[in-house]
């Protein structure tokens, strides 16, 4: 029962993670649920996420056909309609090819076992320290007939998954460091060593649930309702969380918050989207004639990079990490942060000579046939999804927005596209909405509402969710790109 | 800077333009092209320029049009082309989206002349017009192609691809104003050069990005495509619909495709990722290539044939940073390394086997079986009796057929249909197989059964009747029982001969001999003290205390009959007994009408215990136990099983094991039982036996094979109504919205298992259609047709 009970903990520590709104505001929320010997799960009220507000959400029941075909799959699939399928039906389109991929990654014919993939999957996510991700795929784990006790830590799983600790750890805060020593590490391990089928597929699920992470806390998607207090196990210590998190006692007072806030910055809001549009306009129409020199597009590409390091919420504090997800990385200090502090310097990779389309694809889908084809899908259909509005206004072309968003995510990674002049990101980006990419992208665990909330504020949520998934889409393909290059370099 | 170029290889240069030679480049490259002269080639990768003078033995460094002091992005080429018609004219793309042309003719260092920006984004592609001087034409990852005449300082016309991404532009060489796009969504459009409005023609040619294209030379309207899908596609365009004439697939995504001069139907690919080799192609034989060169250690990027009309020599830039000079006659050819001859076996013992003509024609009066009929033998002839290798490629293909009947295995699917596994106690079990193995003429094994029964089950259970029935009929057995050729081919005299031959070698340096002798003589004994009528009595053991080595009492008595019952009858003794299967002490007075029988099961392992049990015959054959425990067996089924299994009968092996259970199981060991398993599976589903196969694979204990069920399991179907695939419910069709499959009985949907007749195709709940039969033959949707179902 010690999972069950760390299954709990980890919850408690995620809201502490995200430091939402605190308990002050509901002051004595604490010590009803001792009432009870048995907790009884019970939905909890706030709806799949909690920066979006329920009635915002798509309700079961009220889906069109394609919807419900979508959330039929996916119930077939998973055995349960998650939070994350929730949010995403926004796109019904995308949701689509993601429940197609997630699900033939994790359960179609594969090189690796079915355990070890969700094995995988724990691990990745607990890189970012995702309680949500880590509880689904415990019980997914348990339920293919995975050795619990590997969910005592990394180092109780065989040697194999503890070779792939380091590539975890490198892939997910800094891909640019990844050799071909890193690959040559995994691959000859006498014994342990893992084959170039098998590594592939451990490197599309780990990028998968990297980015997957920065979803659920870019989005804020709640915890499932079976894996916080859901089972019949032991009360929790409720020591250390509100109560007033759970059953939304708080809901309310948030929305209070928002109103008030949106009173006061409607006007202002208002004209943030009016001058985000001008600013498309204009960049549309004189993108002829001033044409920049070399030197000042590669400086812009350099102030870009270095920028996107120091761009970082204010409010800095240091999370204790939750303790019990943490069991499954071994060295938690590593971080995205750690390195832009110390300002290191990030190399650049241009996208001309190793690019996903070309390269990465024939590379995936050779050692791992049809899932090249599935990511690849699916990265067309992130990058391309719009559907020509922003917020209020229809008929919008949004490709340079969209391209300007990918392509800020890609600069960070030091990944350049040697046709693009990252000046537009200047001006297409405000800085609280740098800074919530930022944070989505490399440090998710520390997104709050507030980032949610404070940028593009007069925008749609569903519009805010596409950004979601332009993000992670980005995230993903840059991992790829950088560990795919590094297998590429060991192979030849 | 000039470099000093190294050559490799330098094999008996006869040739006098050059040989295969290789230069080291500063960086790597994108791509390549060649002079006019065919002396100078231009290099171009993301930091570097240059053009080199092919000379005699080496390259020799020429020109670096790389110059300035910061190095701009228009120098960093994703393509470069030199014109046909002008060798002071080049052209290159840059990654930025510029497209820059050079006049060499200029006298400063800085060669370049203009600069055309219009491009959003990466060109991908540039290409001169094949006779027009001042005509070129781009095409860019923004989704448009532009020609620009470079008299003027912007471009003449855009053509939009509809904001997918142009992949490569290629005129025509025989069309002035045509020429072809392709796409990063596989498809390829032709656009008339003076209608930018819309495309002439637009087809899908593969599936995903189509990376390159290239015109025959000579062929008018021959493009050859290749795509991402490890693809190269030959496509007649001069027909009313863009026809694919030849596919070639190979092992990786082709990032380009030369014709080769003078060759017709030769072509040259590199590919993007994974392979460096270069193949050359014969369209016509796209299976093995005709040549491949294997010098560079990194993917090649760009290739080129040295001279418009000379086959032999070809340059290629590679991203290992060097540029090669290949000479066609130093190609490997992997044909010469393939094995020219295949063998197979068909399902029922047929054997296919390909060969080169000449090998075959050579051996032709020679026929490998005896009595085996030939088939016509089929050649495939080469269109083209001038081509190199055409003597290599014609083959000959020869069938041979074995008798009808002769190797027939339907024992084996009789058997295996018929035999029951589990769900029954095991003596009811033992009794069906027994009966089923009966009645297909399989006596060995049918007494196999019996005893196993009788080892295993209460013992007052066996009617000697059954017992005495089944033994009897037992030295009839049949020569069907085990593999088929070489028994059968043999004669039956020999056969038996090298056994008694044996046999008699292996009684005489044991001990068995005088053992056997005895038993021979107990059991002439038994016969006439005995006589036919053993009571069934018998069996009941009275004297159930008794200790084990009693027990061999019991088996005798089981057999003192049967001697005299057998021998009479048959009428040829010595014939069955080669595929006899010494499965316990009984078979030991089954033969023992002659010595060397004895002696052949001596060598098939249950020599002790028989032994032991002959040499205590004559003692005390009044003592019967058969209350012995089942344990004290186990030796002897275990070697049982083993020999089945090595007679190729791994058939009886795996149901033995199967109807036993946990009482052999533990004696042997893991492996091997999975290998019988594996092999039985394996058998039944070349016979299409998948039931029974599924069936076994469920019973089955080891791990191993009864996950072999578990695997695969997805079953797709096609929509009937919009053939389209079913993807998400196997009933529902997303396309076009209807249920696919409707019971004919019921009108609802199937949801499960779905039967149809083949005829008319209605069809519905398996359990309606089977009730629906009962009472009509007529179709159930009332279409009329007299359904038929097997």
């Amino acid at each position: 029962m010690r999972l069950a009970a760390a299954a709990n903990e980890a919850y408690a520590a995620s809201l502490a993670v995200s430091e939402l709104l605190g308990c002050q505001q509901c002051g004595g929320g604490r010590g009803q649920d001792e009432e009870l010997g048995i907790r009884i799960p019970r939905p909890l009220g706030h709806g799949p996420s909690r920066f979006i507000p329920e009635k915002e959400i798509l309700q079961v029941g009220s889906e069109d056909a394609q919807m419900h075909a979508l959330f039929a799959d996916s119930f077939a699939a998973l055995g349960r309609l998650d939070n994350i399928t929730l949010v995403m039906v926004f796109h019904p389109q995308y949701l689509e090819s993601f429940l197609k991929t997630q699900h033939y990654l994790l359960q179609m014919d594969g090189p690796l076992p079915l355990h070890y993939r969700h094995y995988i999957g724990i691990m990745a996510a607990a890189r970012h320290q995702c309680s949500y991700l880590v509880n689904l795929h415990v019980n997914d784990f348990l339920h293919v007939g995975g050795d619990p006790k590997w969910l005592n830590g990394l180092e109780n799983a065989p040697q194999k998954l503890q070779n792939l600790g380091e590539l975890n750890k490198v892939l997910a805060h800094r891909p640019w460091l990844i050799t071909k020593e890193h690959i040559e590490g995994l691959l000859k391990a006498e014994e342990h060593s893992w084959s170039l089928a098998e590594l592939v597929h451990a490197v599309v699920l780990l990028t998968h649930y990297h980015s997957l992470a920065s979803f659920t806390f870019g989005c804020g998607i709640s915890p499932e309702i079976h894996c916080d207090g859901g089972h019949t196990f032991r009360p929790p210590s409720v020591s250390n969380y509100c109560f007033c998190d759970i059953t939304n006692g708080n809901h309310n007072v948030d929305e209070m918050q928002v109103n008030s806030a949106g009173n006061i910055s409607v006007s202002d809001s208002f004209f943030e989207v009016e001058a985000l549009m001008e600013k498309m306009k204009q960049l549309q129409e004189c993108r002829d004639e001033e044409e920049a020199s070399q030197e000042e597009m590669a400086s812009r590409f350099e102030i870009e990079k270095r920028e996107s390091m120091l761009v970082f919420s204010s409010d800095d504090d240091e999370v204790t990490p939750a303790r019990d997800v943490s069991r499954h990385f071994e060295d938690t200090s590593y971080g995205y942060k750690d390195f832009s502090r110390h300002g290191m310097h990030v190399p650049t990779f241009r996208v001309q000579d190793y690019c996903w389309e070309d390269h990465g694809y024939s590379l995936v889908n050779r050692l791992y046939p049809d899932v090249g084809q599935l990511i690849d899908e699916k990265f067309h259909i992130a990058y391309n999804l719009t559907y020509n509005t922003m917020a209020m206004h229809k008929d919008v072309d949004t490709s340079m927005l969209r391209r300007a968003i990918w392509n800020y995510i890609h600069c960070m990674f030091g990944i350049r596209y040697d046709d693009y002049d990252y000046g537009e990101i200047n001006q297409l980006l405000d800085r609280s909405f740098k800074v919530y990419i930022k944070t989505v992208v490399c440090t998710p665990e520390k997104v709050t509402k507030r980032m949610y909330d404070s940028f593009w504020r007069q925008f749609k949520h569903s519009e805010k969710v596409h950004v979601n998934l332009l993000l992670i889409e980005a995230r993903m393909q840059a991992e790829l790109l950088y560990a795919l290059r590094a297998i590429t370099r060991y192979m030849t | 800077m000039e470099k000093m170029s190294r050559v490799t290889t330098a094999l008996s240069g006869s040739a006098l333009t050059g040989r295969t030679m290789h230069c080291h480049l500063d960086a790597p490259a994108n791509a390549i092209s060649v002079c006019r002269d065919a002396a100078q080639v231009v290099v171009a990768g993301r930091s570097i320029f240059k053009i080199y003078a092919i000379e005699e033995e080496q390259f020799v460094e020429k020109l670096n049009l790389r110059v300035g002091r910061k190095p701009s992005l228009n120098l960093s080429c994703a393509d470069v082309v030199w014109h046909q018609m002008d060798e002071n004219l080049l052209a290159t793309a840059a990654t930025n989206g510029v497209v820059v042309t050079w006049n060499l003719g200029r006298p400063s260092r800085n060669k370049q002349d203009q600069l055309f920006t219009e491009h959003k984004r990466t060109v991908n592609k540039v290409c001169f017009h094949p006779t027009e001087a001042h005509v070129l034409l781009s095409g860019s990852q923004d989704g448009f192609m532009k020609c620009f005449d470079l008299r003027r300082k912007d471009s003449v016309s855009t053509f939009s691809g509809q904001s997918e991404s142009v992949r490569d532009v290629q005129f025509s060489i025989r069309d002035y104003f045509t020429f072809a796009s392709t796409f990063e969504n596989g498809n390829v459009q032709l656009w008339d050069i003076r209608r930018p409005d819309r495309c002439e023609r637009m087809f899908t040619a593969h599936n995903g990005p189509v990376f390159c294209c290239d015109w025959h030379p000579e062929d008018r309207g021959w493009l050859a495509t290749g795509g991402r899908d490890k693809m190269v596609k030959v496509w007649d365009m001069t027909t009313h619909r863009a026809k694919e004439m030849h596919c070639v697939q190979t092992i990786a995504s082709v990032a380009r495709v030369k014709w080769r001069p003078e060759c017709r139907h030769h072509l040259a690919t590199c590919s993007m990722m994974v392979d460096h080799n270069i193949y050359v192609w014969d369209v016509r034989r796209p299976f093995v290539p005709a040549a491949m060169f294997e010098e560079h250690r990194d993917v090649t990027t760009g290739i080129a044939w040295r001279h418009p009309h000379d086959p032999s020599f070809l340059l290629s830039g590679s991203k290992d940073s060097t540029l090669c000079q290949h000479l066609f006659r130093d190609a490997s050819q992997p044909v010469e390394r393939a094995n020219p001859e295949g063998l197979c076996y068909g399902l029922f013992g047929d054997l296919a086997f390909a060969a080169k003509e000449s090998l075959v024609a050579a051996e032709s009066g020679r026929k490998p079986y005896m009595g085996d009929r030939r088939h016509p033998i089929f050649f495939k002839r080469k269109l083209d009796p001038a081509e190199p290798f055409s003597g290599l490629a014609s083959s000959a293909l020869s069938v041979f057929e074995t008798e009808s009947g002769g190797g027939s295995m339907s024992w084996f699917v009789d058997t295996a249909e018929r035999y029951a596994l589990a769900g029954r106690p095991l003596a009811e079990l033992c009794d069906h197989n027994a009966k089923v193995a009966r009645e297909l003429g399989r006596n060995q094994v049918a007494q196999t059964w019996t005893m196993l029964r009788i080892i295993y089950c209460s013992p007052g259970l066996v009617s000697s009747a059954n017992l005495n029935h089944s033994v009897g009929k037992g030295s009839s057995c049949g020569l069907p029982l085990m593999n088929s050729f070489n028994l059968k081919d043999m004669g039956p005299g020999l056969g038996s001969e090298t056994r008694l031959d044996r046999s008699k070698g292996d009684t005489r340096s044991d001990t068995a001999l005088l053992d056997s002798s005895a038993t021979l003589i107990t059991n002439e004994d038994n016969e006439e003290t005995e006589g036919s009528d053993v009571p069934a009595d018998y069996l009941l053991g009275d004297v159930e205390g008794e200790e084990d080595e009693l027990y061999p009492l019991d088996t005798e008595h089981v057999h003192p009959e049967e001697p005299e019952y057998v021998l009479p009858q048959e009428a040829f003794p010595l014939r069955h007994e080669i595929v006899d299967t010494p499965s316990g002490p009984e078979h030991l007075q089954d033969k023992a009408d002659s010595p060397h029988v004895s002696g052949n099961e001596a060598d098939t392992a249950s020599l002790a215990p028989v032994d032991s049990s002959s040499s205590l015959l004559s003692v005390s054959h009044a003592l019967y136990d058969s209350r012995l425990p089942p344990d004290f067996f186990s030796v002897l089924v275990r070697d049982m099983l083993h020999f089945y299994a090595e007679q190729g009968d791994v058939q009886m092996a795996v149901s033995v094991l199967i109807v036993l259970g946990e009482r052999v199981r533990k004696d042997i060991d893991e492996q091997t039982q999975e290998h019988w398993y594996t092999s039985y599976i394996d058998l039944l589903q070349r016979f299409c036996l998948w039931n029974v196969s599924n069936e076994v694979v469920k019973l089955s204990t080891s791990r191993a094979v009864s996950c072999l069920n578990q695997a695969s399991t997805t079953l797709h179907v096609n929509c009937s109504h919009c053939k389209r695939p079913m993807s998400s419910r196997g009933w529902v069709c997303d396309r076009c919205h209807r249920c696919a499959s409707m019971c004919a009985v019921c009108h609802h949907v199937v949801k499960g298992l779905f039967v149809w007749c083949q005829g008319c195709s209605h069809g519905g709940h398996l359990q309606h259609i089977m009730k629906w039969l009962e009472g009509s033959s007529h179709c159930p949707a009332g279409c009329g047709h007299l359904c038929e179902y097997s």
